[in-house]
């Protein structure tokens, strides 16, 4: 019940990670193509000593593909076995309550957003999709990467 | 109260652990007072904790063996066979209990009063078995430690490396401004505080190689009781330091090694005693430091490994031709216990032959970066040689570059660096495929970018070759855009969707906080479509045949010592070196040269008519290392000029000699080197001459080697050793136990007495003269 969650926003809509799986928030600055890699992994980052596998949401989702040209973006690092992750997002926004557990989703989502979906929590801020970072970093499978 | 049975479980393991080696030794020297002190110590040790902690049943089984064991110490028992598997059984139902103690379970199996009635005097226990291990005569005792959580560690470890990074970002600035001279040394202190402590907490990720092979006496005694074997087992070099990562990855390949040394290597006594054979078998396990790799020796003086029946496995398998087998040499049969399925046990036993196996060792150890060596001598035993890198994290890396990423490739795997336009680089394509040869060497040849699918503004011809020799595989080429610095690199694994890729082996942090991808040559190799294992064995086949056909006309063009153009072919150039003159020297009757731990006759200097060493000037002079395929010399030179194609007539010589001609290279008359002339002159006597004949000694006995060998090499016979594919004319055996079946009609036997028995054909080691007639007969007069 008392879940913290972190409203962020990708690809425009607003959505809720466990703020206990996030370690922090990072402003990324320069990053490193890994070529051949699945195309959701945007490149590799570092924060501090260490490297960070920095995760294209918008296209783990299947959204389209963030820019990542212009500089600057802010992204919520996550350690997933042993690795961290920076998951890439439009924008931070806050930090809130949980005021439900995750319930079903029963309305028709987007094919990406289904994939990762943990269920809805109610929050002040109204209803939101809880998502499963671990799904957001594991990205399309591979069948439908292929397609 | 947790905390404090964490603590009891953990110090329990540790002792545990230590005990294992000396129980073994306990059991082979029963009244070895200081041994049965340490066990005494560890059930005392136990129980008193147990009351503590109220673990009834651990506490009656401590309490039985600690009585059973102060009797012994007090002298009113006397150590036994059934006494010491007693205890050795209670110590292993302590290490069960203290295990399910840490999972938080209850622990319910076995019953515990036959384990102290086992304890009894005049008890009957389960059969003794007899194993033993070399002691050093002193117990072990323990180093002043404490515990630290490896997290801890590696906080600390990150904490040094972000130190570093900031370090480095400190030093950039201060050289963008002005700074004071005091600043700077103050910088400079720091600078070597972090390098120290980065350093330090290196080391302190490193373990002694003990803690793997403290376990292995029991193991060996256990499995040897199991298949009714008799072992000792010799431990040595277990002092040396491995990051503990690595100890952990190769303890599976190591007790897999030993395994199979116990199981199929060393045989049962009763045939050992046939071969000639002590009962016991001999396994030794040792490990050493050599640079920057670990080698791990499990030697076995076993049955060995039979290359030829493992070639008929490998053919009934279909996993290679019988054409190719017949071509194989004594070490590619032998390394067909690497290959997937194949296992020459007759049947599968419990502990190994389940023809999974070896390929799994291989494979775990080329992960790390190591290599597994085997070489074995049928009858006489097996060495398994494990190398593996000192540590998993810090590596020696090539940083290179495309368009304007870095990457780094591991530098263990490079075997040389070339210009893609260098002269003596041709590159190929056939059928869209790239080929590279380099001075006469063929191989696939990849491009990093296209690998990659980067785009590159570099032409290939600008490009640099980085040969790649991945662990396991073939030479291939691989072409970079720039090559920029050798670096040591901390490395760390890399995320699964990178890995995933296959072509990295982790990732690391440059200098400057950057990023970098390393990458896994083999891995690298399979995304480009080499391949890597079909290669290992056709290609060198093909290369013999090949060169035997091809008639090679590419020269090198250089210049001699008297300043003459001479020409030599390109195929009889092994490598190029670069000598002091101090190496060069007269010696037994020629000019000679030593080239790291070989000495080779030389060649080119008698042009001057003096020694190379008499000449002023440089200190240094060049040499070319000639190769007839079997044989070396040496050809002092001044320095290349080019490689050319012959494309002119050659006039010959008028006598024959160093130079076999003449003819117009590059426009002006060069000597063609006559390398069939220099061979005869100079290997002279050291030469094989057709009709010699060929003696075969074991090469693992000392008289022979030391004593036997120079009079039989004196006699005009070619020496050679087991693994050798010549075929002898005459064998010499230590011994009628080591009789090799295929040359028993051509075997002459060594005894030790003066006097022979009836009808014994074998001759007295030390009867010189019978020696050499006998050899004379065996080999049909042959010999000189």
């Amino acid at each position: 019940m008392s879940q913290l969650l972190l409203i962020v926003s990708i690809g425009g809509s607003r959505v809720a990670f466990p703020s206990a799986a996030v370690e922090s928030v990072v402003e990324l600055d320069t990053l490193i193509p890994v070529p051949r890699a699945a195309p959701h992994v945007a490149g590799l980052s570092a924060l501090r000593s260490r490297v960070l596998t920095v995760i294209d949401t918008v296209r783990s989702l299947d959204l389209g593909e963030t820019d990542c040209s212009d500089g600057i973006r802010e992204a919520a690092v996550v350690e997933l076995d042993g690795h961290h992750y920076a998951l890439i997002v439009d924008s931070v926004e806050d930090v809130v309550e949980a005021m439900s557990d995750p319930s079903p989703i029963r309305a028709a989502m987007g094919e990406g957003w289904e994939r990762v979906a943990l269920g809805m929590v109610e929050t002040e801020e109204g209803p939101l999709l809880l998502v499963d970072v671990a799904a957001l970093i594991a990205g399309p499978a591979p069948e439908a990467r292929a397609a | 109260m947790d905390d404090l049975i964490a603590d009891f479980v953990a110090e329990c393991r540790e002792m545990l652990e230590a005990l294992g080696g000396e129980i073994v030794a306990w059991e082979a020297q029963p009244d070895d007072r200081a041994r049965l002190d340490s066990i005494f110590r560890f059930v005392h040790t136990v129980k008193g904790n147990c009351g503590f902690f109220e673990f009834p049943r651990l506490e009656a089984l401590s309490h039985a063996a600690e009585d059973a064991l102060a009797d012994c110490r007090a002298g009113r028992r006397t150590p036994d066979g059934p006494l010491v598997s007693a205890v050795l059984a209670v110590i292993d139902r302590i290490g069960e209990m203290v295990a399910a103690i840490e999972a938080g379970e209850e622990f319910a199996g076995g019953d515990d009063t036959v384990l102290i009635q086992a304890l009894e005097p005049g008890a009957e226990g389960p059969a003794a078995v007899t194993a033993a291990t070399v002691s050093d005569g002193k117990a072990v005792s323990a180093p002043r430690t404490i515990r630290l959580s490896v997290e801890l560690l590696d906080r600390v470890m990150s904490g040094v490396s972000d130190m570093v990074l900031a370090r480095n970002e400190l030093a950039r600035r201060l050289r963008e401004t002005e700074s004071d001279v005091t600043v700077d040394g103050a910088f400079e202190r720091l600078s070597g505080i972090i390098a120290e402590m980065r350093d330090a907490i290196t080391r302190t990720r490193m373990q002694r190689i003990e803690n793997l092979f403290v376990a292995l006496p029991r193991m060996v005694r256990d499995l040897s009781g199991e298949l009714g074997k008799q072992v000792l087992i010799d431990i040595d070099g277990g002092d040396v330091e491995l990051d503990r990562e690595m100890i952990e990855m190769i303890r599976d390949p190591l007790t897999h090694i030993i395994r199979n040394a116990v199981d199929h290597g060393i045989e049962k006594p009763a045939d050992r005693l046939k071969a000639g054979k002590r009962e016991i078998g001999l396994l030794s396990v040792s490990a050493r430091q050599s640079g920057n790799q670990i080698l791990i020796d499990i030697v076995d003086d076993g049955k060995g490994i039979d290359g030829k029946k493992l070639v008929e496995k490998a053919v009934a398998a279909g996993s290679i031709e019988a054409v190719d087998a017949a071509k194989m040499t004594a070490r590619e049969r032998l390394a067909l216990i690497f290959e997937a399925g194949l296992s020459t046990a007759r049947e599968v036993t419990s502990i190994s032959g389940r023809g999974v196996g070896m390929d799994v060792v291989r494979s775990n150890v080329e992960r790390i970066g190591g290599i597994v060596e085997v070489d074995s001598n049928p009858g006489h035993g097996t060495r398994m040689t494990l190398r593996v890198p000192l540590t998993l994290t810090i590596i020696p890396a090539l940083t290179v570059s495309i368009g304007s990423q870095h990457f780094a490739i591991p530098r263990a795997a490079i075997e040389e660096i070339v210009r893609a336009n260098g002269t003596s680089v041709t590159l190929d394509s056939i059928g869209g495929a790239g080929v590279a040869t380099i001075r006469g060497r063929r191989m696939p040849e990849i491009s990093l970018a296209d690998v990659l699918g980067l785009a590159s503004d570099v032409p290939d011809e600008e490009r640099t070759l980085v040969v790649l020799r991945p662990a396991g595989g073939d030479l291939y080429a691989l072409a970079v855009d720039r090559i920029h610095d050798h670096e040591e690199l901390v490395v760390k694994p890399a995320a699964p969707a990178v890995m995933a890729t296959g072509l990295y082996a982790g990732t690391t942090l440059a200098d400057d906080g950057s990023p970098i991808l390393l990458f896994d040559p083999a891995g690298v190799a399979e995304v480009g479509g080499v391949k890597l294992e079909m290669q290992e064995r056709a290609a060198r086949i093909v290369e013999a045949a090949s060169t035997a056909t091809v008639r090679d006309d590419n020269v090198l063009l250089f210049r001699g010592l008297d300043g003459n153009r001479r020409a030599i072919r390109l195929a009889l150039v092994d490598r190029i070196e670069e000598v002091a003159r101090s190496s060069i020297r007269h010696a037994a009757g020629q000019l000679r040269v030593q080239l790291g731990d070989v000495i080779l006759p030389l060649a080119g200097a008698d042009a001057l008519g003096v020694e190379a060493g008499k000449e002023g000037g440089e200190d240094k002079v060049r040499v070319f290392r000639l190769s007839d395929g079997t044989r070396e010399i040496g050809y002092v030179f001044r320095e290349v000029i080019d490689l050319m194609t012959i494309d002119h007539e050659v006039i010959p010589a008028e006598h024959p000699g160093a130079v076999s001609g003449v003819s117009l290279i590059g426009g002006e008359p060069a000597e063609l080197v006559d390398a069939h002339w220099l061979f005869a002159q100079h290997l002279g006597a050291t030469a094989r001459a057709a009709e010699q004949v060929v003696c075969r000694l074991p090469s693992d006995d000392a008289w022979i080697q030391n004593m036997l060998r120079p009079i039989v090499e004196a006699a005009g016979y070619l020496v050679i050793d087991e693994h050798d594919e010549l075929i002898p004319d005459v064998v010499i055996a230590s011994h009628p136990g080591a009789i090799d079946d295929d040359h028993a009609d051509r075997t002459l036997v060594l005894r030790d007495e003066p006097e022979a028995g009836i009808d014994d054909p074998s001759i007295y080691r030390y009867d010189r003269a019978g020696l050499l007639s006998a050899l004379k007969a065996a080999s049909g007069g042959k010999g000189r």
